[in-house]
């Protein structure tokens, strides 16, 4: 043992509340993979790059915004999010459009290879100079500056308010999709385009929506990553979009109890293995390594079900 | 009421219908029957908008319907119970039913019209909170016939009604057709392969070969005609 310990700052309590915003931030993404993946079975690769597209569209309306609102505050933070969860919307809702629709009665694969394209386009575009450039930058402070002390833990405020948010959100999509009848539209498409388009459902109308919500939650993730960071670059939709993907295959594919299971148990582990010593470095490859073993015992994931068919 | 016209539909290189013709009157049940891959199933898909077809015309209370999508079809007024019943499995059983009534805003209506399907098949009621897809064969067909009349349709097409249902059941449903046409004057256009039962609650008859009509006539006759008890009644 060093006598320095590093890792003074694993404060049980801080530790917790870490990996539960990271987990949260994990979940509101996973939660776009499977909802697409709900409705059109194939994974939405672009999907990261809505985030990063969500966390840009902040870093441009929070100082304007700021101008109006005063400097940062839990006000700023929420009128910046509500923005780039509208842009974020919008830009789901074309590519869905634009790339995808148009290969609906294509085979999975070429859809799939196509979200390869989007996503590959969305990140060199990014990159280009007169866009937004490749070095990263500096992210707009939100929230007040300052941590929280509680019980010899140093909390970020951030960390204690994403989870919060998360619930809410996880609630109102929870009523959405469960209560509403655009959310009834939204199972039935997804159990069965045919049958629902026979019960008088716009099927392109549920999967934009679908796409639009989806990408929206990965806006609202992108600005919380972001504030939780120390930049933003083109391609920093990567790394989280990754791990939130296999969060989603971890709960089960098409679950969105599971992409929130999924998802916190893969931002706790990735905080439990970061702050032990001589794990840290390690860190991704054991929260991949117990993906591997739990879809070894459960191939569909911890909610999912295999699919049986009556005939 | 339902005029369908040298109707030609194929899926890639193969053709599946070579133009049919047929007409189901205003008030009245026909009958599509047919064996194993004939083309049934796929001349109601084309009807009802989820395939293309590729020549022909199909008229619904003298308005054209080829060329218009599914979910529009339905809102005119024609509704289509599709081979297999593709109920949501993954919604319960007054879910399905409320995806029947999806087009529909009258809260009271809707509700009336689920209390009629409960009405006529009791263990729906007994179910409703249960999801579909945990319900038997022959339950699922119930919501399926439930959940298309759910859309308050003048004109219902069911697609092998008794398709792996329990023989005691089979009479159960047909039954139930008879009686939705008799109580709500629903025009029914039934699919099946049981020739024997369609034959005998409709009044028009159609036997379909490798996607041609063979034959038409009253369904009396049909019974009567040899070919038909030959291939289609087991022979008696
Ligand atoms: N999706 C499809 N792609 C290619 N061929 C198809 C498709 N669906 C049906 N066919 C073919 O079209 C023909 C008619 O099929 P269809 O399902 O309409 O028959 P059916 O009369 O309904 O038979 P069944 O009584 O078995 O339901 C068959 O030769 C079938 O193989
Ligand atoms: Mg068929």
């Amino acid at each position: 043992m060093l006598s320095f310990d590093p890792f003074e700052l694993n404060h049980p309590v801080q530790q917790f509340i870490n990996g539960l915003a990271l987990g949260s931030i994990y979940a509101l993404i996973a939660l776009g993979y499977t909802m697409v993946y709900g409705v059109l079975r194939f994974i939405n690769f672009a999907h990261a790059d809505v985030l990063m597209l969500g966390a840009y569209a902040a870093a441009f309306v929070a100082p304007v915004l700021a101008g109006f609102l005063g400097g940062p505050s839990l006000l700023l933070l929420f009128a910046t999010v509500l923005v780039a969860a509208v842009v974020c919307a919008g830009i789901g809702m074309l590519i869905e459009a634009l790339a995808y629709r148009p290969l609906r009665a294509r085979p999975k694969l070429t859809v799939l290879i196509t979200a390869i394209g989007v996503s590959l386009f969305i990140e060199f575009t990014a990159q280009h100079p007169a866009v937004f450039g490749a070095k990263t930058r500096p992210f707009p402070q939100l929230l007040p500056a300052g941590n929280l002390e509680f019980a010899g833990a140093t909390l970020s405020r951030v960390d204690l308010l994403i989870p919060v948010v998360t619930v809410l959100l996880l609630a109102g999509l929870w009523v959405l999709v469960q209560r509403t009848r655009m959310g009834m539209a939204m199972r039935a498409v997804s159990f069965n385009q045919n049958a629902a388009s026979l019960m008088g459902v716009n099927n392109n109308r549920i999967i934009s929506f679908t796409f639009g919500l989806g990408s929206a939650l990965a806006a609202v993730a992108g600005v919380l990553y972001s504030v939780r960071s120390s930049g933003i670059d083109p391609l920093m939709g990567i790394r989280p979009g990754l791990i939130a993907f296999s969060a989603a295959v971890v709960g089960g594919i098409g679950d969105l109890g599971g992409a929130v299971l999924g998802g916190l148990l893969l931002g706790m582990l990735e905080t439990y293995a970061g702050g032990v010593e001589g794990l840290s470095n390690y860190r991704d490859a054991i929260s991949f390594g117990m993906l591997v073993v739990i879809l070894l015992f459960r191939p569909a994931g911890l909610l999912g079900r295999a699919q049986v068919e009556k005939v | 009421m339902l005029e369908v016209r040298d109707l030609q539909v194929g899926y890639g290189a193969i053709t599946a219908l070579h133009g049919i013709s047929l007409r189901v009157e205003k008030g009245s049940i026909a009958t599509l029957i047919g064996a194993n891959g004939a083309g049934k199933s796929t001349m109601l898909r084309a009807i009802s908008g989820l395939i293309p077809a590729r020549s022909g015309s199909v008229l619904f209370e003298g308005r054209e319907l080829l060329g218009q999508p599914a979910h529009e079809i339905v809102a005119l007024g024609l509704a289509h119970s599709p081979e297999g019943r593709m109920v949501f499995a993954n919604l319960s059983v007054e879910e399905n039913l409320r995806m029947g009534a999806y087009l529909r805003k009258d809260g009271a209506g809707i509700a009336k019209d689920r209390d009629y399907v409960f009405d006529m098949f009791p263990r729906l009621k007994e179910r409703r909170a249960q999801t579909a897809g945990t319900l038997s064969g022959g339950e699922q067909q119930m919501l399926a016939i439930g959940r298309a009349l759910m859309s308050r349709p003048r004109c219902l097409m069911l697609d092998e009604p008794s398709l792996g249902i329990a023989p005691m059941l089979v009479a159960t449903i047909f039954e139930k057709i008879v009686e939705i046409n008799r109580e709500l004057g629903l025009t029914i256009l039934l699919v099946e392969q049981n020739a024997n039962l369609a034959l005998e609650v409709s009044q028009r008859g159609y036997v379909i070969e490798t996607g041609r009509i063979i034959l038409e006539d009253e369904c009396k006759a049909l019974r009567d005609n040899p070919q038909v008890r030959e291939s289609y009644l087991g022979g008696h």
